[in-house]
Formats: structure tokens, C-alpha cells, sequence
């Protein structure tokens, strides 16, 4: 209350939106972006940033996607082949992003779509892999997850999985940096409440690669960890390491249910 | 009673030229927990600057109070909802307890989500530039100590 009326004495519509954000966490508002007590980001994001991820020609990030697009017909490698060679129209595709990480046997660990890609790229094309923030492994990742969007996330953590879904939850519980927080500091135990200017989210991970406003570009999920990791002051991993990986399989297991949203748009 | 005594970094490695000397801000000081409730002593001996210390809460990049707290600063238009409001909290805390729950609040409660801001070890890779030094200096500490005992209850 004290909040809302300090920001109602600003006047400014900037806060006046985050307050308006508080005040209607209504279920029947959400939609298919609330389910249960699971919130998509796009139900903490401001009204502007929700109606640009609505509109796909207004989403920046379906610039990569088109150009992926072109690439899935494009041959590469040594192979000679490209992508709709063995797998046809990128409609093939959907469901995928609904699944991933998954445990992948030869490699005895989880690989994500964008490892997937690198995966076929090296071993069936006979192509260079792409490097992991490149705009080709963005674009072709969200052109695969697109192909889900709407599709409910449902990834497995059974079997030979599990031992790294609980290498994923104990990071996510971990205490890191100079400020000393884990991610459910923010993300469970916060979610929903104000850190200075910013509205704390669940960390749902169903949106990504997303266009995000404050890089002006889409983004990998990875790329997004980094962020969070450094802003505790701690050392970020590489994207695409073990460590995100697994983390990537313990908050895509925490999102199902939401639906598939990529290319997502966030602040 | 329960006395914890934190030994304060030894100046010995500055002769092997190590980094980790390098990186210190400055010498950490010893402190005493006294009753595991509070800090009595100032950190460095002297009373804070009650203004430094405003202007700390409102620093992003070192106290930043304002992140997790509401305070009674009109002019900063975001204040943090996470933690307990401040205001008043000069009546409701001593000195010495609020001196405590800065340096190290993880004292009073182990699972807080606060940052200790005068504490060095235990923690899980800090990034390099932070590495062996606190978030803030002890002098840093005594002028949020000092800011925080003028927030008196009406």
C-alpha cells in the first residue's frame, strides 16, 4: 500500500504500470500464461512489452527467425545437405521445443535445442558448428521452438536425467557471488515483489531465446543466467557448460505446463 | 555468553606478491558478536557520518539499501519491497544490532536473503573483480549504521 501510494505522489506512468502489474494477478486475465500457481514472464511484463510479443511483425526477434528460416533450405558442409534435406518442412519440428534438454545417450549428459542443432550440424551435414550467441544458432533455435508455441513445456526429468535434474536444483538453491543469493531467492521466495525498479519474476524459462527490450536483441537463455549471475556479483559460466545445462533442465522442468512462447518478449 | 571472535587477514602474504593481497580493499577489522545480538563497538572506532551513510542506501553499486528496503527517501522514486521497511527502524534496533545484521545479518538469521556487507569468506564464486573485498568498508558500515539511527518511529 505504502508503494502504491508513494508511486501514485510520482505520478509517473512508469510506476503507475508496475503497480497496475500488482494489483490484477488475476487468473482469468492470464490465460494460458498462469497455470496454477506458474506465471510466465509475460505476466510480469508492462502492457507494451506484452502487445510487441503479440504481434510478430512488431517482435524484432522474428528477423532472426526469417533469416532462419532461409537457412533451414540451405545446404552446408560436407554433407552437402541442408536441414529440410532429412527433416522436410521446419513444421517437422514441432513439439521439440516442448521436450528440451533432454538426456542425450552418446554425449552420457542433457543437450538443448541449441546442442542439437550444433549436434546435426557437425555430425550429419559435416559443417562448422555456430558459435553459441551467434544469430544463425539464435534464429535457427527459435525457429525450432516456435514450431511448440502454444504446445504446454513438458520436459522429462525420469531415468538417466534425473541425477542432472538435481545437479540443476542444487545450483539453483546455491548460494553465489559477493552478494551471497541463490536464484530462488529472487525468483521463488520474491516472485511478484519489487527489487528497486524492477518486478520479480518466477525465472520461467518457456519464452527464450527471447527478444529482450534491454539488449535491444534476442537472446539464449544462457545468455540471460550470465546476466543473473553476474548481477549477484558471481562468476557466470560459459553458455552451453554442463552447469547451465543441467540448470536449463531444472527450470524448464519447473515450467510445464506453461505454454512455448519463443520468441518471447521481455523487458 | 557466546563471544565470536572473527580474526581479522594477516598483511603475511603481501611479501609473496600475491593477487589476493592486491584485491583487498583494505584491511578487514576484527569485530566481537556479542550475546549473538549485536556488534557494540564501531567498526572503525568512531561514529559514522549519518549523510554518507543516506547516500550509500541510495548507491546502486554499494549499499543499495534501497533495492531490497522501503526508506523514508522521498526523492528516490523506487524503493525495494523484498525486505522490511526501515522506517523507524533507529527505535525499534540498538546500534549495535544493526551493526550486526549489516556486517553479517546470516548471524541472525542463516537463511536470509541479505548480503553480509562487511564479510570476505564463506562465499561461493565471487566474481573476480569483487573477490577479497567487502561490499562495504568498514568506514562505509559506521555511516550506514549512523544513517540508519536517525530513523526514528513518529
Amino acid at each position: 500500500m505504502r508503494r502504491l501510494v508513494l508511486a501514485l505522489l510520482c505520478g509517473s506512468a512508469v510506476s503507475l504500470a508496475f503497480a497496475g502489474v500488482a494489483v490484477t494477478d488475476d487468473a482469468a486475465q492470464w490465460g494460458p500464461y498462469k497455470v496454477g500457481d506458474k506465471r510466465s514472464g509475460y505476466t510480469f511484463a508492462q502492457p507494451e512489452t506484452r502487445a510487441i510479443q503479440e504481434d510478430d511483425f512488431e517482435n524484432p526477434a522474428f528477423l532472426l527467425v526469417d533469416a532462419a528460416a532461409e537457412l533451414w533450405e540451405t545446404a552446408e558442409g560436407e554433407a552437402g545437405k541442408s536441414c529440410a534435406d532429412c527433416h522436410e518442412d521446419v513444421e517437422s519440428m514441432k513439439g521439440v521445443g516442448t521436450r528440451y534438454p533432454i538426456y542425450f545417450e552418446p554425449w552420457g549428459k542433457l543437450m538443448n535445442v541449441e546442442q542439437r542443432i550444433n549436434q546435426c550440424r557437425v555430425d550429419n551435414m559435416k559443417a562448422e558448428p555456430w558459435k553459441y550467441e551467434s544469430d544463425a544458432l539464435l534464429g535457427m533455435t527459435m525457429l525450432v521452438k516456435l514450431q511448440s508455441r502454444g504446445m504446454p513445456m513438458e520436459v522429462s526429468i525420469d531415468g538417466p536425467a534425473a541425477p542432472f535434474y538435481e545437479k540443476g536444483k542444487a545450483f539453483y538453491e546455491e548460494r553465489r557471488g559477493q552478494l551471497d543469493m541463490a536464484c530462488a531467492h529472487c525468483h521463488v521466495d520474491n516472485a511478484g515483489t519489487m527489487l528497486r525498479a524492477n518486478l520479480l519474476t518466477q525465472g520461467q524459462p518457456n519464452g527464450f531465446p527471447t527478444y529482450r527490450l534491454k539488449w535491444q536483441k534476442a537472446g539464449s537463455l544462457h545468455r540471460r543466467l550470465r546476466g543473473c549471475n553476474k548481477q549477484v556479483r558471481a562468476k557466470p559460466f560459459k553458455a552451453g557448460s554442463d552447469e547451465y545445462v543441467n540448470l536449463e533442465l531444472y527450470i524448464s522442468h519447473r515450467a510445464n505446463g506453461l505454454p512455448v512462447e519463443t520468441p518471447a518478449v521481455r523487458n | 555468553m557466546i563471544t565470536r571472535i572473527i580474526a581479522s587477514l594477516a598483511a603475511l602474504s603481501v611479501s609473496l606478491g600475491f593477487c589476493i593481497t592486491a584485491a583487498l580493499a583494505e584491511e578487514m577489522v576484527a569485530y566481537k558478536v556479542v550475546d549473538d545480538i549485536e556488534i557494540q563497538d564501531s567498526l572503525t572506532g568512531k561514529p559514522g557520518d549519518p549523510a554518507q551513510g543516506r547516500k550509500l542506501a541510495i548507491d546502486r553499486k554499494l549499499g543499495n539499501c534501497l533495492a531490497c528496503h522501503s526508506l523514508p527517501i522521498p526523492e528516490q522514486q523506487f524503493h525495494g519491497e523484498t525486505g522490511p521497511d526501515l522506517a523507524g527502524v533507529g527505535s525499534r534496533l540498538t546500534p549495535g544490532e544493526i551493526r550486526l545484521r549489516v556486517v553479517n545479518p546470516k548471524l541472525v538469521n542463516p537463511d536470509t536473503m541479505m548480503p553480509a556487507f562487511y564479510r570476505v569468506t564463506g562465499l561461493n564464486r565471487v566474481m573476480k573483480d569483487f573477490a577479497g573485498k567487502p561490499i562495504l568498508t568498514a568506514e562505509q558500515v559506521e555511516d550506514v549504521v549512523a544513517y540508519l539511527m536517525t530513523l526514528k518511529e513518529d
